[in-house]
């Protein structure tokens, strides 16, 4: 189901991004340069990856900072890379309108990172359902419960390595 | 809550299982109440989750369009539009002229027929039954239209990568014509019936107030975030397929009660019968679908869309590693989000009113739980 | 016995006839079925998209009014469950206690093909291949989701399966 092209075969996508995105693409090294972090750009947006353990600071410094104001977090998902698991953030800001892409990489033995509920309350449930999916736990999350599967659901079926089922009986 | 001399009372928990006629589907809501009031509140989700988002991962991209189509099963050209543009994004797909305008028209119905529902439904919830007679007269002739167009009333699977399925009947424009005279009289009667009556301002004025910047944290989205006054529509945000070229208003509200978000959904009902209009008017003839194969690998890569669904700002993160499946699809559901802040507003309320605080958010379980 | 030419609805000579004319008799359980299948009152039970088009039936335009049938929210009070929509592994046991909460006799449609045998869920992980894992289904109504028409028709082949369910048990008993 998930084959793994080389990068030689495969061709990429060209980015596109528009006068927004490029405007910001200028901005950010030097906003975000405490953190060292690697800019590049995905399709249609900036995509900005860091340590694991910065992602907190680095959201509050974005969402306080008057030249970003990153408000709104439209998303919060895992992407399994079978070697790694990439916890992925999209953001958005509803006063620049500009749009960001905020990854982070953590391993497959022990993902965990802090949790941005301080920094946006809408992070609440994107993170019991990516821990639900892939088993990322969240340091300082309130309540880790299962949100969209049933209470004793074994596995993590969001991962690659999960099969899918055949029919089965119930 | 006790005082001197009045009895000691204790809390109860209350649950509105998943079976209840006013849950808009399997959601469960487990109430701490002190008497009518309610002092805390717990949501349990999940009843629906299908694992729409895994079994993208075993599909062709073709495939995809009808797992889409029953995500928000209201709405469901605007999923398939959504979908369908984050992979001709991928691909640099362009899309000829007269399909962005059919696409439009087709969602703008779709979002008229989603506010009836909603409108038929939220006045259940306040307890008037006769809205929802009206709503569904309105919503089984756009029903009937969508069935001449594409062929099913529900789950159309007609927006396809490159365009449309097929093109529109012969008579379609006299079609439209009539139909949207008949809607622009129904959703007056609607109006007329329903908002101003005294029994609908006292249930629902003032009821679940959310403030912006609240809703903006929450991540809130839509209709539910404009009835608190942030003027924020990915059509005029930014705008994708052809709507820059139409000239329509956003509906604003206040205060952000129940009122607001109901009668913005109505305000919006009007607007998109005038983007309807424009639409009609500048259609051009042309082709309907890009040519593309059935079988396609778009290159590696990875694109996130936004688009405005009748329940907010829906988002597909799509992860392409050149094969001919996706690596990974992530859908951002507007109702997902609306949904965490119902804790913020049911704070203070009355049992009988967190059916229609639950109510006037306009929740799809099909998309909260995927 | 007499036969008249051209005369067609001839009552019966029977010695109930000649002692007590104008009344009709039929067996206990035809009657009874008779009432019950011309006011089922299913349960509000729409679980995902099939249930629009389960509500869509309920209004003017396909009215079910007609029928007899009335939706009821109390699973205590309501004779068939409509199960319309996806049966997800966590909301099996809800459905099983609803199922179990109605008071015989008591019937179940399966509406939709999630509902029949998963339909486009059927490789998910979490989703029960169909309802008639859990419980006993009387009628399959294929579709995704069904027509109105299709649901109606459902619903007339119930209300035959009870007048034969009676007509078959009367005979036996």
């Amino acid at each position: 189901m998930a084959e793994r092209h080389s990068r030689e075969e495969t061709p990429r996508a060209p980015v596109a991004l528009d006068d927004r995105s490029r405007a910001l693409e200028l901005i950010l090294p030097k906003i975000l340069a405490e953190f060292q972090p690697a800019i590049g750009a995905t399709v249609n947006l900036v995509e900005v990856t860091v340590k694991p353990q910065d992602v907190p600071s680095l959201c509050r410094l974005v969402k306080e900072d008057s030249q970003l104001s990153f408000d709104y977090l439209l998303c919060l998902c895992v992407v399994d890379y079978l070697d790694y698991l990439q916890v992925v953030y999209h953001l958005y800001s509803t006063t620049m309108k500009y749009k960001m892409v905020l990854k982070a990489n953590v391993t497959m033995d022990e993902p965990s990172l802090p949790s941005v509920m301080p920094v946006w309350p809408g992070a609440d449930w994107f993170e019991r359902e990516a821990h639900d999916l892939f088993g990322v736990v969240f340091e300082g999350h309130p309540n880790m419960a299962p949100l969209i599967l049933y209470e004793g659901f074994e596995g993590y079926p969001g991962r690659k390595s999960y099969e899918m089922p055949e029919y089965t009986e119930w | 809550m006790s005082t001197e001399g009045q009895l000691d009372t204790v809390q109860m928990m209350v649950n509105m299982g998943p079976q209840h006629p006013s849950t808009h589907g399997v959601f469960r809501m487990v109430l701490w109440v002190d008497g009518e009031r309610i002092v805390d509140m717990e949501p349990h989700i999940g009843y629906l989750h299908r694992g729409a988002e895994k079994l993208c991962e075993g599909e062709i991209y073709a495939q995809i369009v009808t797992l889409f189509d029953r995500l928000d099963y209201i709405g469901n050209f605007n999923n398939e539009l959504v979908y369908c543009m984050a992979v001709e994004k991928l691909m640099a797909l362009e899309v000829p002229e007269r399909a962005e305008y059919i696409r439009v028209i087709m969602c703008e119905l779709n979002r008229v027929a989603s506010h009836l529902l909603f409108f038929g439904t939220f006045g259940i919830d306040a307890g008037a039954m006769t809205p929802i007679m009206y709503a569904f007269r309105d919503r089984e002739k756009v029903q009937a239209l969508f069935e001449a167009v594409s062929g099913a009333r529900m789950m159309h699977n007609y927006i396809r990568i490159g365009g449309v399925k097929n093109d529109v009947p012969e008579d379609f424009r006299e079609r439209m014509d009539k139909l949207i005279a008949e809607l622009k009289q129904g959703i007056d009667e609607g109006d007329r019936l329903l908002s101003f009556s005294e029994i609908f301002l006292a249930r629902t004025k003032g009821i679940g107030l959310i403030d912006a910047e609240t809703a903006i944290s929450y991540g809130m989205s839509g209709p539910s975030l404009r009835a608190s006054g942030v003027p924020m529509d990915v059509r005029k945000d930014e705008p994708y397929s052809v709507y820059d070229r139409f000239d329509f208003g956003i509906p604003i509200g206040e205060k952000g009660d129940s009122w607001d978000r109901y009668y913005v959904r109505v305000e919006e009902m009007r607007q998109s019968i005038r983007i309807i209009e424009q639409a009609l008017e500048q259609m051009p003839d042309g082709p309907v679908a890009t040519p593309v194969r059935i079988l396609i690998r778009p290159p590696a890569g990875e694109v996130y869309v936004r688009s405005e669904n009748p329940r907010g700002e829906i988002g597909v993160y799509l992860v392409s590693n050149g094969a001919d499946k996706p690596y990974r699809v992530k859908v951002r559901p507007p109702s997902f989000c609306n949904l965490m802040a119902l804790k913020h507003l049911l704070r203070d309320a009355y049992v009988a009113d967190a059916v229609v605080i639950l109510g006037s958010l306009d929740l799809v379980l099909g998309e909260v739980d995927r | 016995m007499e036969l008249t030419v051209g005369s067609g609805n001839q009552e019966p000579r029977s010695m109930l006839n000649r002692s007590a004319p104008g009344i009709i008799t039929a067996r206990s359980e035809q009657l009874i079925a008779m009432a019950r299948k011309n006011s089922l009152w299913p349960m509000t039970f729409g679980l995902a998209c099939c249930a629009i088009e389960m509500m869509s039936t309920y209004m003017a335009h396909h009215d079910l009014d007609r029928f007899g049938i009335v939706t009821w929210p109390s699973p205590r009070q309501s004779d068939v469950m409509i199960v319309a929509g996806t049966v997800v592994k966590k909301m099996a046991e809800p459905i099983k206690i609803l199922y179990e909460q109605m008071p015989e006799p008591k019937w179940v449609i399966a509406m939709g093909s999630c509902a029949t045998n998963g339909g486009p869920y059927y490789r998910s992980y979490s989703v029960v291949m169909g309802v008639d894992h859990i419980i006993p289904v009387d009628v399959y109504v294929p579709g995704c989701p069904p027509r109105p028409e299709a649901l109606i028709d459902g619903i007339m082949k119930l209300q035959d399966k009870i007048m034969q369910d009676a007509k078959e048990r009367g005979r036996k008993a």
